[in-house]
């Protein structure tokens, strides 16, 4: 029961974080909750789909599906983040003072509110794949009972975590929360096109500047509380490859000049304070 | 000398994963245990790991000082494409049974 309530709780643990910044970022978008709870009901419908082909999945392209998936799901995600954030620099300020968009800008709210969507289904996705073939394991061996409560407990704990990131947010000044959701969101990002990275390295795809930049596990373990927290906040590897923080520093770079350059002349200010 | 010295690191940085020759090593999984449990591979050499699921239920080969992890369906196999790595052990288990399914990878 502690061993299914652990496993589950990890998992869902990083998808909460990052449906609860996702949450905070659209604060004020109309139906921003139905769109992001629908992000949800998509990664867990998609999760049982790909479990279900996780043998075709596990031998696609010569045994590197499962890796190619990983990064392509993730690369998806920084495309999305990246045009949310570009959307934000333009309107955010709209949204901050009115605190509801009419409208054009409503449809087109809604736009990136689907790009914001799409990241919460890719961020279950990829946590409850694994969720769905441990249950699934534990089914085909051991019967349910026990593991039910134990994942269940997991699952209301990392909802809990996904519920406190959001309130914690919100505690910031209307005024401020889209700068500081924009800020984590582009870290969010960077992180994720260096796991993509990751993966593209294990799937023998990138194969330049493998060396490991530097080796901060004696110092602050990825594996630890913090380091995960870290490692799905700003993308914090203590064995970072050279290819995984060139990939980092680009999306960051590229993130920043077009939330700059995009912005409003007279909004710039206000939207990005933390540059 | 230390402009030499670094321009020697960097191309040393760039050109040492593509030159070195990867080695294939095979481990199956039954009754939840390795076999073999522990791996013996020389250093500064990718390995190319095959891990066969003789259990009729999904696991996730996973190391944390290696940085994979990887869903073996129940009766499958998969490929994990490991760095080349320094002397050591590195220790790698099934993240469904972390405390009982364990193996060592040792670098010599």
């Amino acid at each position: 029961m502690i061993a299914a309530l652990i496993i589950v709780f990890r998992e869902v643990f990083e998808a909460g974080l990052i449906v609860g910044i996702v949450m905070a970022a659209t604060q004020g978008v109309p139906h921003n909750g139905r769109w992001v709870s629908g992000g949800v009901a998509a990664g867990v419908v998609g999760s049982c789909i790909v479990a279900m082909f996780a043998g075709a999945l596990s031998q696609a392209f010569e045994g590197i599906g499962q890796e190619l998936f990983n990064a392509a799901i993730l690369l998806v995600a920084v495309v999305m983040l990246t045009w949310h954030n570009v959307w934000m620099s333009r309107h955010g300020k709209e949204l901050a003072e009115k605190f509801k968009a009419v409208g054009q800008e409503v449809a087109e709210g809604s736009r990136s509110l689907l790009a914001l969507a799409i990241v919460v289904c890719v961020a279950v996705l990829r946590e409850g794949f694994e969720v769905v073939m441990f249950l699934y394991g534990v089914l085909a061996s051991e019967g349910i009972g026990q593991v039910a409560i134990g994942g269940a407990c997991g699952l209301a704990l990392g909802a809990l975590v996904c519920f406190a990131t959001y309130r914690g947010l919100l505690n910031i000044p209307q005024r401020y929360l889209f700068g500081v959701t924009g800020v984590m969101i582009a870290f969010l990002a960077a992180g994720m096109a260096a796991q993509a990275v990751l993966f593209l390295e294990q799937a023998n795809i990138v194969t330049v500047l493998g060396g490991t930049v530097w080796d901060t596990s004696w110092l602050l373990s990825q594996d630890g509380v913090v380091g995960r927290v870290l490692h799905t906040l700003i993308g914090y590897s203590d064995q970072p490859s050279g290819a995984q923080l060139v990939a980092y520093l680009i999306v960051l770079a590229v993130m920043f000049t077009l939330m700059k350059m995009l912005a409003p002349p007279s909004r710039r200010q206000s939207v990005a304070p933390a540059q | 000398m230390f402009r030499i010295a670094a321009a020697f690191a960097l191309l040393a940085f760039l050109s040492v994963p593509a030159l070195a020759q990867s080695q294939e090593i095979t481990v199956s999984v039954k009754d939840n245990k390795f076999d073999p449990a522990e791996i013996e591979v020389p250093a500064n050499t990718p390995l190319v790991l095959r891990v066969k699921n003789l259990d009729p239920k999904p696991m996730e080969i996973e190391s944390r000082d290696l940085k994979f992890e990887k869903i073996v369906p129940g009766g499958g196999q998969v490929t994990v494409n490991i760095r080349a790595q320094k002397p050591g052990r590195y220790e790698f288990f099934d993240d469904f049974h972390e405390a009982t399914t364990r193996g060592t990878l040792v670098v010599k």
